[in-house]
């Protein structure tokens, strides 16, 4: 019966192994005999969208609770051409970014010396470690009142606490870069006839590279969900105040929609940081 | 230019909250230029730490290191220093991690790009030059590492068991390698390995060392190293001459370890 070799498809879709996973006896428990069963994601996928479009058609939806897949994409419509309280769709999805980007360079140009420092020096590691260790679990929401007190709710508070948000996990990144350099190529630079600041650029920075391009990833996630929160409490524009403020007005699509945004920008930016990575730090994990 | 002089050398570890360990025990040999000695011993006996001291990563609890007239204080691009792995730098390609040395010198553009054409030739790397060293295997990265001790053309090319990561085969192969290297270039050269093969066959002088305190057993002058470069290396190994000083040797380092163990009776 098993004689029969699988179609391309089945193996593509999941429903039957690939050639080496079938001469495979332990199964349970080999994390590579598990497929990718695409089968069932295209299935899953399917069936959602079909509960909503019957949902839509047969009026089982509230519009209240979740809005029809018409009133959906007429708001789409309306928001890409008249935008939500006379600012463009574009415009709050780009000052959300801004935002994070602004949050993240900053916290990238301060974090990165400073764990350097923390790396190379006794005195920066003693000076900044409590500082750095006592903020290090303190959620970036959580500095939210002290920053309205501070800088009331303006565009420097937004990028202040994201830029809070980034720095300790920046810092947190290039020190773990600096101290994971293996000795034996420190060594290796000085007996080459390497200087001090030799050694420091041309192999502790470039060693450090992928851990500072992992927390860069991290910090553009995290600041990704600080800035929509900051803004559902504080904000006049940005797509975390649009979804609140269209709650309320009762826009329940409008607030979806601003979730799904919310959803692919996020994974649009993490996508877009591996392939930065795997195109600017080839070497990563093959030291 | 002229030999080394290692004189009168003594390491010792203070453990707290326990007796200190003596790594090294007033160790004292003058190496010729141009010879190639190789270091041998258990675990423990301070091999290591006399080529960290050779090299300048560790300074002595007492004696001194003389390269010429000149006393080693650190590590100096007129010492090279090849690892056992790992030492490449993994963001530069092959080519860039030869020419490492001689551009931290501030050597001339044209003349390292020459420079490591010729060497990579030499180590048999000619054409991956531009290829990222984690695409090489081991024996490949090893070549790698030669040429980029070499291309700094150091007076002393200090190796830390440069081939013990290495499968039996290749290993055998970049052991003709290294004596090509050290007649082609004439160089000095200390050789730190756990293989007394190895030991046997590269080292024109073998030190062996014994543990607790760190210091020097045994000293051999051998003739293998001369033969090797002309003779076939499986004929050496197999001749009578090498098997016995082989079969001499390793029983030396047998009945250390199981002085180490505390059997001490050499037998079993």
């Amino acid at each position: 019966m098993s004689d029969r070799k699988p179609s391309s498809l089945t193996i593509w879709l999941g429903l039957a192994d690939n050639a080496f996973t079938r001469q495979k006896t332990v199964k349970f428990g080999d994390s590579t005999a598990v497929n990718s069963g695409r089968f069932w994601s295209i299935l899953i996928v399917v069936v959602l969208a079909l509960l909503w479009i019957t949902g839509s058609i047969l009026n089982w939806i509230e519009p209240f609770y979740w809005p029809t897949i018409g009133g959906t994409w007429e708001r789409i419509v309306k928001l890409l051409s008249e935008g939500f309280r006379n600012t463009s769709l574009w415009e709050h999805l780009g000052l959300s970014v801004y935002r994070v980007l602004s949050g993240v360079i900053y916290g990238a140009l301060v974090g990165i010396p400073l764990g350097f420092a923390m790396g190379l020096s006794s005195f920066a590691r003693g000076l900044f470690d409590p500082i750095v260790e006592f903020m290090r679990p303190i959620p970036p929401l959580a500095l939210i009142p002290l920053i309205i007190l501070w800088f009331g709710i303006d565009e420097t508070a937004k990028i202040f606490l994201l830029f809070l948000a980034a720095l300790f996990i920046m810092t947190i990144a290039a020190r773990s870069g600096v101290n994971s350099v293996r000795i034996s190529k420190v060594h290796a630079a000085y007996s080459l006839g390497a200087s001090r600041l030799q050694v420091l650029r041309r192999v502790i920075l470039p060693n450090a590279l992928p851990e500072i391009f992992t927390g860069l990833r991290t910090s553009m996630g995290v600041c990704w969900g600080t800035v929509v929160a900051a803004e559902l409490v504080a904000a006049e524009k940005g797509l975390g105040s649009m979804i609140m403020i269209a709650k309320n007005f009762l826009q329940t699509d409008t607030v979806v929609i601003g979730i799904i945004l919310i959803g692919i920008v996020g994974y649009a930016i993490e996508m877009i940081m591996r392939l930065l990575e795997r195109w600017l730090i080839p070497w990563k994990g093959k030291g | 230019m002229s030999g080394i002089r290692i004189d009168d050398l003594s390491m010792i570890y203070e453990v707290p909250g326990g007796a200190p360990v003596e790594a090294l025990s007033h160790v004292s040999i003058d190496i010729k230029e141009g010879e190639i000695m190789t270091v041998l011993g258990p675990s423990g006996c301070g091999k290591t730490t006399l080529l960290n001291i050779l090299a300048g990563f560790l300074s002595p609890t007492r004696g001194q290191v003389l390269v010429g007239d000149h006393r080693v204080t650190g590590p100096g691009a007129e010492r090279g220093v090849v690892f056992q792995q790992g030492a490449l730098f993994e963001w530069l390609s092959v080519a860039q991690n030869v020419a490492f040395g001689p551009e931290m010198a501030g050597r001339p553009r044209a003349e390292i790009r020459k420079r490591v054409e010729e060497l990579l030739d030499i180590v048999g790397l000619s054409g991956f030059g531009d290829k990222p060293v984690y695409a090489l295997s081991g024996g490949m990265q090893q070549r790698v590492a030669l040429a980029r001790c070499l291309a700094n053309d150091p007076e002393l090319i200090l190796m830390d068991e440069p081939l013990g990561a290495l499968d039996a085969l290749t290993r055998e192969k970049m052991q003709g390698l290294v004596l090509q290297l050290w007649k082609e270039f004439g160089k000095t050269i200390v050789l730190i390995t756990h293989s007394v093969e190895e030991a046997l066959f590269l080292g024109e002088r073998l030190i062996v060392m014994a543990p607790r305190p760190g210091r020097i057993e045994k000293e051999y002058r051998l003739p293998f190293a001369d033969r090797g470069l002309v003779e076939d290396a499986r004929d050496i190994k197999a001749s009578q001459e090498f098997v016995e000083t082989r079969e001499e040797v390793l029983s030396m380092i047998w009945s250390m370890e199981e002085e180490i163990m505390g059997r001490g009776d050499g037998q079993s």
